[in-house]
């Protein structure tokens, strides 16, 4: 670890461009941002907003149209070698040997990193230990369990002592306890190895729950980035949603909302009216006023802080469900997912 | 040692163990070339009596031909290791890893030439006990492995370089198919080149599975025409060279599209 001190960058990516099939999708659109080294960064977004591209330029798997950028201080184009040596990848697929056992999997990664044998199995001693594989070293990975399989996916991506560690989508397809086990997992990588951790994540809370910096990626650029809590502060107020009871009413609910004091932001979809307010709780009486006068039967009301999915909408101009559902190629786990993180 | 070989040597060694984990694989491979010499060898034991037939023992004459039939067999199938690997994720894992392409397809090679020599030697002790005569002794064994190896290693880098380019297992298995018999029945692995339609005498001179066949054949026999063996031997390492730099090339061409 020995070039990265804390005050220096780990990844720096500088309006990268990337299209495929010949320029007809665009996946990248100039995506820019700085990972300080032993960090964890977030990139969030929605399935297609490009995230998943972000990542393989940065760990040398495809070349970038145009733009630049480094990792571990070596340049991803220019020297991917370099850039080869300083990362761990986690992929979104399996990347593990069905037919080997978890020992000769991560000794044979190590392996091919060149690391000396008996180095080499004391390491992978710890991994397996660590990540609670020890029991079924000998056994043959296909007979691991998803949760277990997922955490030799990782365990393979650490073997040989990165500087910085590429996570996409760690924690997708997991059940909740085992999703709360690689949580646990990824914040101990950075606070006590000193990683520095990229991961990519459709999960909301995920990157609220793990990460110091989150930039929120749509339609292949960052549309905002810093921490949770300061994406969260530039919201004024906390969130107000409405549910109506019915939803054939745009014109007379347009007049009732502007009557309403200290609301703003308003957005209406149909029977879903989502506002900022600046007293959540001292609003909520004046609100329902407004709607009984206006004869609009009012289904539910909900304050909440202020979330991720607020700044989502704010930044990407739509609700975070209604990114995903458009940007298309959803599977049914995805889709399943954005579903939970959205309620 | 270098860094190339110390990862060649270790895929090699992942490779033998998926194989030595499949005791049903195995028992068919060890099995395959015993059941076509005893089958050839009863199909084809009176041919040697058509006038003009060179030996008059057919299990002498057959037991190269088995040999490099082996070796054509189990090479042309090689690429499907590379399509698992890719499909399971694994192919990406060592590319994003500083592991060179080189012992990536050499760690195919290895094990494939590693499998192709244990069952050249049973091919040669079956052969023996039905009664071949082995008249070039050891010399002419070991020219037997080493051209069997250098074809494996051809076809195997074809079959390599075609699943690199298709991705899918069916073309390869189709493609395989397609080349592997008319291969060997193009040649004088089975049958006398001198009995052969004068069409095939001359496609069989083209043909890398004749070349070993020949340089075999000669070599094993009481009097080996080393010119000759030498010449084909040349011609299957220049044939070997090509396909492995073909099967680099499309390695490459493959890394540049993921």
């Amino acid at each position: 670890m020995s070039d990265l001190r804390p005050d220096r960058l780990a990844i720096q990516a500088r309006d990268v461009k990337k299209t495929y099939l010949k320029g007809r999708v665009q996946a990248l659109n100039g995506i820019s941002f700085e990972v300080a080294a032993g960090s964890i960064f977030a990139l969030l977004g929605p399935n297609g907003a490009g995230k998943s591209t972000t990542v393989k330029v940065l760990t040398t798997q495809t070349r970038p149209d145009s733009g630049s950028a480094t990792v571990a201080g070596a340049d991803v184009v220019r020297q991917p070698d370099k850039v080869r040596r300083a990362i761990g990848y986690v992929s979104q697929k399996p990347q593990f040997d069905p037919e080997a056992t978890g020992y000769e999997n991560l000794y044979l990664q190590g392996r091919l990193y060149g690391m000396p044998r008996h180095e080499l199995a004391v390491r992978v001693r710890q991994l397996l230990e660590r990540f609670d594989l020890a029991h079924a070293a000998s056994r043959a990975a296909r007979s691991y369990s998803g949760g277990m399989q997922r955490k030799l996916d990782v365990a393979l991506g650490l073997v040989h002592r990165p500087q910085v560690l590429f996570l996409d989508e760690p924690t997708t397809g997991l059940d909740p306890h085992a999703r709360a086990d690689m949580w646990q997992e990824i914040s101990r990588l950075a606070r006590e190895d000193g990683l520095t951790v990229l991961l990519t994540t459709h999960y909301l809370n995920e990157a609220d729950q793990l990460a110091d910096q989150v930039a929120i990626v749509d339609r292949g650029v960052v549309v905002v980035q810093g921490t949770p809590d300061e994406l969260k502060q530039e919201l004024r107020g906390d969130a107000i949603h409405i549910e109506l009871a019915q939803s054939d009413a745009d014109e007379r609910l347009k007049l009732t909302l502007d009557k309403v004091e200290g609301l703003h932001e308003v957005s209406v979809d149909r029977a879903s009216v989502r506002a900022r307010v600046d007293h959540g709780a001292r609003a909520v009486p004046s609100v329902l006023a407004a709607f009984e006068t206006a004869g609009l039967p009012v289904a539910s009301v909900t304050i909440s802080r202020p979330s991720l999915d607020d700044v989502y909408l704010r930044y990407a101009g739509r609700p975070f469900e209604e990114a995903s559902s458009t940007n298309g190629g959803l599977h049914t786990s995805d889709t399943h997912a954005v579903k939970e993180v959205a309620r | 040692m270098s860094p190339v070989l110390v990862q060649a040597g270790n895929l090699t060694l992942r490779e033998i163990r998926a194989l030595v984990r499949q005791p049903f694989y195995i028992a068919v491979t060890l099995v395959q070339p015993m059941i076509w010499m005893l089958l050839f060898g009863q199909l084809f034991r009176r041919v040697v009596e058509i006038p003009g037939f060179a030996t008059d023992s057919y299990i002498t004459f057959m037991t190269p031909g088995i040999i490099v039939m082996t070796a054509l067999f189990g090479s042309a199938w090689s690429g499907m290791g590379l399509i698992t690997d890719m499909d399971r994720g694994v192919m990406n894992r060592f590319l994003v890893s500083p592991t060179r392409r080189a012992a990536i397809l050499t760690g195919k090679l290895a094990h494939l030439a590693a499998s192709l020599v244990i069952q050249a030697l049973i091919v040669i002790a079956v052969g023996f006990a039905l009664g071949a005569e082995y008249a070039g002794g050891v010399a002419g064994v070991l020219v037997t492995i080493a051209v069997a190896v250098l074809l494996a290693v051809g076809f195997g880098s074809f079959s390599n370089a075609v699943a690199l380019l298709v991705r899918k297992p069916e073309s390869l298995i189709g493609i395989a198919q397609f080349l592997v018999l008319p291969m060997s029945f193009l040649s004088s692995t089975l049958m006398a080149r001198e009995l052969a339609p004068g069409w095939i005498q001359t496609a069989a001179r083209f043909n890398p599975v004749d070349w070993a066949v020949s340089a075999s054949r000669s070599a094993m026999s009481a009097s080996p025409d080393w010119n000759a063996v030498l010449l084909h031997t040349g011609f299957l390492v220049a044939f070997a060279a090509a396909l492995v730099l073909l099967s680099v090339q499309a390695f490459r061409a493959y890394h540049r599209s993921v």
